[in-house]
């Protein structure tokens, strides 16, 4: 089905199934533990071995000479393969390093070896065992000391072409000089990890030439294709299964050092072979979210309109790598005439940045947000009038195109009502409870929606079950259960009716998970593929396509009523349909939007913060299964407080690795740091978003959060912190003093 | 982790012998040995395993105190009722600590004798003399926000991480041991950790096979037990400072802080001061501390920290 001109009325629009906070339908195999996850194959794969990776204990250099005689005569060892052994690979279009070194080393942590033996005890023993000599060379491990002479580049296109340098829009420089009130401040943002609780695990077995990989990932058709390309074997040999994903937030885009060390390992010891990465390892070893350094100048008129923007980011990343996308909100969320919008990438020798959940708008939205908060102050406007003054319904350098839905200022509207706005005291440093300074912030929610090619394939047999199958990957996110509702809704039935498969290689193509596009996206191809088969139904019934109903697992047509199942009476009816999407997404923006309060303590004596309650009101477009997304929305706000008040990959600069790669050291928020939250979806269809009229939740929620954090700080505190994450230290000498 | 062998000792005296043999450990609860196992930080040959030693029962002492058996598990301590009512700051230091999953099998001994957080003790890619004597200290220089200010050397700046020592620490307690000989004796909790010098790797001055048996608690202080752990999360994340503190009504007391050095932090100059207020008992508890750029934060506040629990207290 192509959608290139805005859904009308269509079945979706009924909203029997659609629209209902409906539990998880792969709830109860999670909660038994019948769902199982990448190395948990244990039927399937009876006679795995173990693998254990050896990373390399240095950043930067070559491998001198590695020594596998006492690790070979270990007990229980099968196989070791090093790059030696597994000779010419390739590199996949996702992976910006390659996945086993040697001779020279990219990074810490990175692959070098993989040890096979009869269990994981033996080869993590063994892997001990591997003697290696390295050359060190001197590596580029610091961001700020790397931007000072790093070149301004607009990266990678989405086209895959070079895109502009910079965006320029009117006369920044002379805006700003001639505003009357201005702000020029620097904000920094942390490494971050991904921290989900499945690490990265993978099961290989040969048969033959013929790959069948077990692999915890968001994107099975991407991987499977780099996994192919990086053994160098043709992509049919390649089945991919994915169908229980424990989290991901971008770190699963991919195919890591597991799948291609599991592949290699397995070919070498003639024996399927499972490896996890142990967390450790993996925070090195896989890519992070990158820190960055920012810096914002906004001019204004005496009345709050912004006359001048500029955003001006830094990242850093290895050889061949990206400047994140930190300035991309900054293009479209506020209105403003002169604007220019720039990026640097400095070299670093540290591990690769990618992906993680909103990369780009979570870290630039951690500086806007408080400099929007900083412009308030200076001009004596309250914070949400002064986002609402400079909210736009069209692209602030591209008039002519306006947003499809943009419900900016009702969200704020709606949230200050909700959350008891007018109660904060806009003079910071004045509300009290006991030992607690208490402080209320906001902060605006902005993520582009993309629309991304999604296909299914659904069989109907003679009891009148659907059962859908596609590629798609539920990462915790809900698929499952949204891709039921559309079949269930679009063909007449109750729920228990649909059968989903999901997460598998020889299933039809879906959009899979990322960038907050698998919910609308994927749910259009199933509404797609079962548009396709009610005409099949229709036409083996011999009714008529256009006016036969399906209700309550019937086909009703004039005064005809017919179950469902009947049509496959002769045989099941098996098709195969997906979306594509025109270019409505070049016509409008399409966008999603929310405003995040929170209120926090901030202990008078120590200087620790912590939130005493949330509230995130987002619009959206339709909201497939409320209760689905509301977890998706607290689970990112539980996030973006870890990425304002402990997240942070503490680089050693000397050594150039992240020095806290446990979950002991890299802290995210517990159950007691997360108090009461709640959420507040508008009423919102978008037609031109796809048949569904919906868009995505999962990286909304976090955008925004913590800059709605540091604000909640500052107003409690009246000590502005431009530098996450937020901890007592950064303030505390600036705290009231103490008697 | 390397292959080891196992034995379930079933008398102290047979547990402090069999761990005469060279590579031998005690395990107790296994959640910090088996950790440093994995790693190849700690490298046993050969496990005595002392969970049969019927040391877990918590009886009065002759004197009035208590003593507690080395293998009460943190739980069951922190649980007790003669605990929570005379010895609150014990209490309340043992369930700030770890989760309740950890201080099921954690046990007092094994409490006493975790080994430090220091993030590059954990990396054996990267020097680090408490870990490899002789290999050089990684923290110097480097990622140091959580490590030690005080009583540390230029050979490491670690701190000892626990909870439960620093109350005991306050409350005066002594760690009774056994040896292979049968000898036994009391350490005064304060002798018990000591400090790196130029021999970080030896965290305590229990010598190779002395088995911990019990801890004494002297009779009960009285006053108001605080135990006030500050750190980044709310839970589940060992203390930057930790303050525990009896105080009674008069304004005196006893005050030891955690996090800011390799033994729980206490000294009589700063209990006599404390009815004087925080600053002047912080500033004899800190004089010579020599805090890195990235932890001197943990100065002042462990001052305002101990601020806070005298303000609490008062108000009580
Ligand atoms: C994730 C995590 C978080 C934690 N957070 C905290 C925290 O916030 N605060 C805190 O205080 N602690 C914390 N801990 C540490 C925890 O308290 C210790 O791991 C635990 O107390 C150790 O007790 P155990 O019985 O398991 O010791 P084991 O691991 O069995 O042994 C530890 C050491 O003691 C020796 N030993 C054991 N028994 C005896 C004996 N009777 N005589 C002589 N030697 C003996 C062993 O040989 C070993 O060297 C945390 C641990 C983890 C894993
Ligand atoms: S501070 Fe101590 S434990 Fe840490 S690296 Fe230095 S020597 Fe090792």
């Amino acid at each position: 089905m192509k959608f290139d001109t805005p859904a009308g009325t269509n079945p979706i629009d009924q909203l029997k199934v659609i629209g209902k906070p409906t539990d998880r339908i792969d709830g109860p195999l999670k909660t038994t533990g019948a769902a199982k996850y990448a190395y948990e194959w244990h039927e399937e794969v009876p006679n795995a071995a173990y693998g254990y990776i050896v990373g390399s204990a240095i950043a930067k250099g070559r491998i001198g000479s590695i020594d596998l005689d006492e690790a070979k005569a270990a007990s229980g060892v099968l196989a070791i393969v090093t790059a030696k052994e597994a000779g010419k690979l390739g590199k996949g279009k996702f992976n910006t390093v390659k996945l086993l070194a040697g001779p020279d080393i990219d990074h810490y942590a990175q692959a070098i070896a993989v040890v096979v033996a009869e269990t994981f005890e033996q080869a993590r023993a063994a892997a001990a065992m591997v003697r290696i000599d390295y050359v060190r060379a001197k590596g580029s491990f610091d961001l700020a000391e790397g931007l000072k002479t790093a070149p301004i580049t607009g990266g990678m296109g989405d086209d895959g072409k070079p895109a502009p340098k910079e965006d320029r829009y009117g006369d920044f420089e002379g805006a700003y000089a001639a505003a009357p009130v201005k702000l020029d401040e620097r904000y920094t943002t942390p490494d971050q990890s991904q921290a989900m609780i499945e690490p990265h695990a993978s099961i290989a077995a040969w048969d033959g030439d013929k790959l069948t990989v077990w692999n915890a990932n968001q994107m099975v058709d991407w991987s499977r294709a780099d996994l192919a390309t990086t053994l160098g074997i043709p992509k049919d040999n390649v089945r991919l299964i994915s169908p229980y994903v424990g989290g991901g937030f971008g770190s699963k885009l991919w195919i890591r050092a597991d799948v291609v060390m599991a592949a290699l390992g397995a070919k070498a010891a003639g024996r399927p072979v499972k490896i996890a990465l142990p967390r450790p390892f993996l925070m090195n070893n896989t890519p992070h979210r990158p820190a960055t350094a920012q810096r914002i100048r906004i001019g204004t008129d005496q009345a709050g309109k912004i006359t001048a923007f500029a955003h001006e980011s830094g990242t850093g990343d290895v050889a061949g790598g990206q400047p994140e996308t930190v300035t991309a909100q900054s293009k479209l969320l506020y209105a403003g005439e002169n604007r220019l919008l720039q990026r640097r990438l400095a070299h670093l020798d540290l591990p690769e940045s990618n992906a993680m959940r909103a990369p780009g708008e979570a870290q630039g939205l951690m500086a806007l947000e408080i400099a929007m908060d900083e412009m308030a102050e200076k001009l004596k406007i309250d914070p949400i009038e002064f986002r609402i003054i400079n909210d736009t319904q069209v692209d602030p350098m591209k008039p002519e195109k306006r947003f499809s839905q943009r419900q900016l200022t009702e969200c704020f509207r709606i949230g200050a009502e909700k959350f008891g706005w007018s109660q904060r005291n806009a003079s910071p440093g004045q509300m009290r409870d006991g030992r607690w300074l208490i402080g209320m912030g906001t902060a605006t929610a902005f993520r582009g929606h993309i629309n991304t090619p999604s296909k299914a394939r659904i069989r109907l047999d003679a009891k009148g079950i659907v059962t859908v199958e596609s590629d798609m990957t539920d990462i915790g996110t809900g698929s499952y259960t949204i891709f039921a509702q559309t079949a269930a809704e679009t063909m007449g039935l109750p729920l228990d009716k649909v059968i989903v498969k999901l997460g598998d290689s020889t299933f039809p193509v879906s959009a899979g998970s990322g960038g907050q596009w698998g919910a609308n996206s994927g749910t259009a191809g199933v509404y797609a593929a079962c548009m396709k088969l009610r005409e099949l139904v229709a036409e083996r019934l011999g009714l008529n396509t256009a006016d036969a109903a399906f209700v309550d697992g019937k086909v009703r047509s004039a005064n005809r009523s017919i179950a469902l199942g009947d049509a496959a009476k002769g045989g099941d009816i098996v098709i195969e349909d997906g979306i594509e999407f025109g270019d409505l997404d070049k016509q409008m923006h399409q966008a999603t939007f929310g405003a995040h309060f929170v209120e926090v303590g901030v202990d008078a004596y120590t200087g620790v913060t912590r939130v005493r309650r949330m509230l995130a009101v987002c619009a959206a477009g339709r909201i497939l299964n409320p209760k689905a997304a509301r977890s998706q929305v607290i689970g990112a706000m539980t996030m973006g407080v870890g990425g304002a008040l402990m997240e942070e990959l503490a680089v050693d600069r000397r050594f150039g690795f992240f020095v806290n790669h446990d979950l002991a050291g890299y802290e995210v928020p517990v159950h007691a740091d997360i108090p009461h939250q709640e959420v507040i979806f508008l009423d919102e269809v978008d037609a031109t978003t796809s048949p569904m009229k919906a868009k995505g939740v999962g990286e909304l929620g976090l955008c925004g959060v913590g800059a709605a954090v540091a604000n909640a700080v500052y107003n409690a505190t009246g000590v502005r912190i431009r530098d996450y994450p937020i901890t007592l230290d950064k303030h505390l000498d600036r705290l009231p003093a103490i008697a | 982790m390397k292959p080891f062998s196992y034995e379930r000792a079933t008398t102290p005296a047979e547990a402090a012998a069999a761990v005469q043999r060279p590579g031998a450990k005690f395990i107790a609860g296994g959640t910090n040995l088996l950790d440093l196992m994995k790693l190849e930080i700690e490298t046993p040959q050969h496990l005595v395993d002392v969970g049969g030693l019927n040391l877990d029962r918590i009886e009065p002492t002759p004197e009035g105190g208590l003593r507690i058996g080395a293998l009460v598990t943190n739980t069951d301590l922190a649980s007790d009722k003669r605990v929570r009512k005379d010895y609150g700051v014990l209490c309340r230091a043992i369930v700030a600590g770890a989760s309740g999953q950890l201080r099921n099998k954690a046990t007092t001994a094994g409490n006493l004798l975790q080994r430090t957080r220091c993030p590059y003790f954990y990396d054996t890619n990267q020097p680090c003399n408490k870990r490899k004597p002789g290999s050089g200290c990684a923290a110097i220089g480097g990622v140091n926000r959580q490590l030690g200010v005080i009583g540390t050397s230029d050979a490491c700046i670690a701190t000892y991480p626990g909870d439960m020592a620093v109350a005991m620490r306050v409350l005066d307690a002594a760690v009774e041991t056994v040896n292979a000989a049968g000898a036994t004796r009391a350490i005064p909790i304060a002798n018990f950790h000591r400090l790196p010098g130029s021999t970080p790797h030896i965290d305590t001055t229990l010598q190779h096979g002395e088995l911990i048996t019990g801890v004494t608690l002297p009779r009960p202080l009285g006053g108001t037990h605080v135990y006030l752990k500050v750190r980044d999360r709310a839970s589940y994340a060992f203390a930057l400072v930790s303050i525990a503190a009896v105080i009674q009504r008069d304004g005196t007391g006893h005050v030891a802080i955690g996090g800011v050095a390799p033994k729980p932090w206490r000294n009589e100059a700063a209990d006599a001061a404390l009815p004087q207020g925080a600053k002047a008992a912080a500033s004899r508890l800190f004089a010579g501390a020599r805090p890195t750029p990235e932890n001197a934060f943990k100065v002042p506040l462990a001052e305002r920290a101990l601020a806070a629990v005298l303000a609490e207290v008062k108000a009580a």
